[in-house]
């Protein structure tokens, strides 16, 4: 059977429409406001009802311009193991410290890609990372919190 | 103006800032030239470090990635065939077949001639008619705002969706949504947080740019194999040929140059459009107006035809800070990125905007001759060097590009949530870029929805509750009249292909 993934796509969309329309209708307002021309709920229904038209016209209307995705051509394998380091990166970046680990997400990402010169890849992590770091923390005066290099005292 | 523009030169020359044009352009070059990598992606990945400066040398920056960007994505339509943005895909008409006979280094100095001509009379016209606009929107009411910011969403969704325009207008309420979450202005009240603390303030705007842009097109990129700097390594140092342009061709573009910058301008100008409508409408329209004998070469090399949209795209992209400048109101993607970063550093961009932040104004405006001086000086000479940067391999050019996104929203939040929701929502968007659903509509809600809400309330409060402020005013029926047209007319389309 074809299935048309933008009609699945829209279909999702009305579906989450709903749940939008139907949280908004829960927004707890002040009383005095309740009957007011405009309180904190009246701007999300509208958006509620409109993301209903609009992905109800979609489903309903003719779809001239079906979108056909050859899955089998996609890098399914290196898009998630990517998306997962960024996972990891994200989990242990606060602990560990914006240094050490983004240059381990680095070495992971490029190794992961495909990449096997090591120099290159250490070149393009840890050094990479120091010079950036000096450049916002030193330079721009953005702040960039690191537990790692407090610890060891590079970083006041 | 005589004062503001000695107050803007006086900004613009300032060491840091003329550095900044520098830096902006080259890096916009870099970006520009990778097909798939726009001018949005370039500004969004800019961000986090403009933060580090006063806003009048952040939007200076970033204004000098636009321009880079579109020039740069010219260089790879006319060196590879590879428009890096869509703005330049004109230029490869004529461009690449110049560049196949041996002259590309001729039609890259065509290119950048016509670039810096359209860039700078642009500016000027920026220059005279933005206090005026600016003066005339001081009499603009909430209604005829609220009415704009509908036009300019719809007007969004119907350019850049390719006749997805309903796909465009879901992508236009998914923006205003993802808006709306968050502590209500006037109230406070929490809304769409599920009691989640981390929610209380909203979703970060840089958040959803680095998601739905530099995080989902790098995805995008590593999902559909596709190899960016591929196209790069094609280029060689030694078959560029010439730059000098002869009396003949010089003829040529001062001819093509004046009338088609300012369709250029106009078309940016207008909500929606952009460099890509615009240098389209040029090409067109200067293959129209030259004599036969140069129509035929139309397609096969013409310097009209290489001209004209190159001048056109770089107008465009001065005529869109107009409305920007002038309304506060974006008219594309790109100056709605602008308008989200000037936003974050507190100020509002608007028709009150040359009185009360004359710098940030002025310098802009500027900085755009500068940009385009810089463009020209850096550019031309430097371009098959640029291109020998791109050939740096995917595998490095991706992990950079997430390193730099997931950093720019480190420093802004130290919040392990932000970079989780960041990665959620480019995965969502990497998986609808699949199905043709453009990204530029949802972040133009997204930084207009604020506005619109607030717009809306106080239309409302002033009608106590009836919707007929949107017709009492003769401006805001025009408006809304637009909007309805542009509304039906695109449902119209798509009940018809069918």
């Amino acid at each position: 059977m074809n299935i048309n993934t933008t009609k699945i796509i829209s279909l999702l969309f009305f579906i989450f429409s709903t749940f939008y329309l139907y949280t908004a209708y829960q927004i707890q307002v002040f009383a005095f406001d309740e009957n007011a021309p405009f309180n904190a709920r009246t701007f999300p229904i509208y958006l509620g009802y409109a993301g209903l038209f609009f992905s109800g016209l979609k489903l309903i209307l003719p779809d001239p311009n079906t979108i056909k995705v050859e899955h089998k051509t996609l890098e399914y394998k290196k898009t998630a193991i990517l998306v997962l380091i960024a996972i990891v990166y994200g989990a242990t970046i606060l602990k560990v410290g914006y240094f050490l680990t983004t240059s381990f997400f680095l070495i992971g990402s490029y190794y992961f890609l495909g990449e096997r010169r090591w120099i290159l890849m250490f070149m393009l992590s840890f050094p990479f990372v120091a010079a950036f770091m000096y450049l916002l923390h030193g330079i721009l005066d953005i702040y960039l919190r690191d537990p790692f290099l407090q610890m060891i005292g590079v970083m006041g | 103006m005589i004062e503001g523009i000695l107050i803007g030169l006086t900004t613009a020359l300032t060491f840091q800032n003329i550095f900044m044009v520098m830096i902006g352009c080259f890096f916009g070059t870099i970006i520009g030239m990778l097909p798939g990598l726009g001018p949005m992606t370039a500004i969004a990945l800019m961000i986090p470090i403009t933060y580090g400066f006063d806003p009048a040398t952040g939007l200076i920056l970033m204004a000098g990635v636009y321009y880079g960007a579109v020039f740069g994505g010219s260089t790879s339509s006319i060196l590879l065939n590879a428009p890096g943005v869509p703005g330049t895909v004109a230029t490869s008409f004529d461009g690449y077949p110049m560049a196949q006979q041996g002259k590309a280094g001729k039609a890259l100095a065509i290119a950048a001639w016509s670039s810096f001509a359209g860039g700078t009379l642009a500016a000027i016209y920026l220059l005279f008619m933005a206090p005026s606009l600016s003066k005339v929107s001081l009499s603009f009411r909430s209604p005829d705002y609220f009415a704009l910011m509908i036009l300019g969403l719809t007007a969004i969704a119907a350019f850049s969706s390719k006749g997805q325009f309903i796909k465009a207008m879901m992508m236009v309420v998914l923006g205003l949504m993802l808006a709306s979450v968050g502590q209500d202005s006037l109230s406070d009240i929490t809304r769409f947080t599920f009691n989640n603390m981390n929610l209380t303030d909203g979703i970060s705007f840089v958040l959803v740019v680095m998601a739905t842009f530099a995080m989902s097109e790098a995805l995008t990129i590593i999902l559909k194999r596709n190899d960016p700097t591929a196209a790069a390594k094609q280029v060689s140092l030694t078959e560029l040929g010439s730059i000098r342009i002869n009396k003949e061709e010089r003829a040529k573009m001062l001819k093509t140059i004046p009338r088609t910058s300012i369709i250029g301008f106009i078309i940016g100008v207008l909500p929606g459009a952009g460099a890509t409508i615009a240098s389209f409408l040029a090409y067109g329209m200067e293959r129209n107006l030259v004599k036969d004998e140069e129509k035929e070469k139309f397609g096969k090399g013409s310097v009209h035809g290489l001209a004209a949209p190159e001048t056109a795209n770089n107008a465009a992209c001065s005529g869109a800070f107009v409305p920007l400048l002038t309304l506060g109101i974006p008219g594309s993607g790109t100056t709605a990125v602008m308008l989200g970063a000037l936003l974050g550093f507190g100020i509002q961009p608007g028709p009150r905007l040359y009185m009360t932040n004359p710098e940030i104004f002025w310098s802009v405006i500027m900085s755009m001759y500068i940009g385009m001086v810089i463009l020209l000086i850096l550019n031309l000479p430097l371009i098959p060097y640029i291109a020998r940067i791109l050939a740096v391999p995917k595998n490095y050019l991706i992990p950079l590009i997430l390193f730099f996104s997931i950093t720019g929203i480190y420093v802004m939040s130290f919040n392990n949530f932000d970079i989780y929701l960041m990665i959620g929502i480019a995965v969502v968007a990497t998986f609808m870029r699949l199905y043709d659903f453009p990204m530029p509509p949802l972040i133009l809600a997204f930084v207009l929805g604020g506005l619109m809400e607030e717009n809306l309330r106080r239309s409302l409060l002033l009608s106590d509750g009836s919707w007929t402020f949107l017709w009492d005013r003769t401006l805001t029926a025009c408006i809304l009249a637009t909007t309805i047209l542009i509304i039906g007319w695109q449902i119209y389309k798509t009940i018809k292909k069918k």
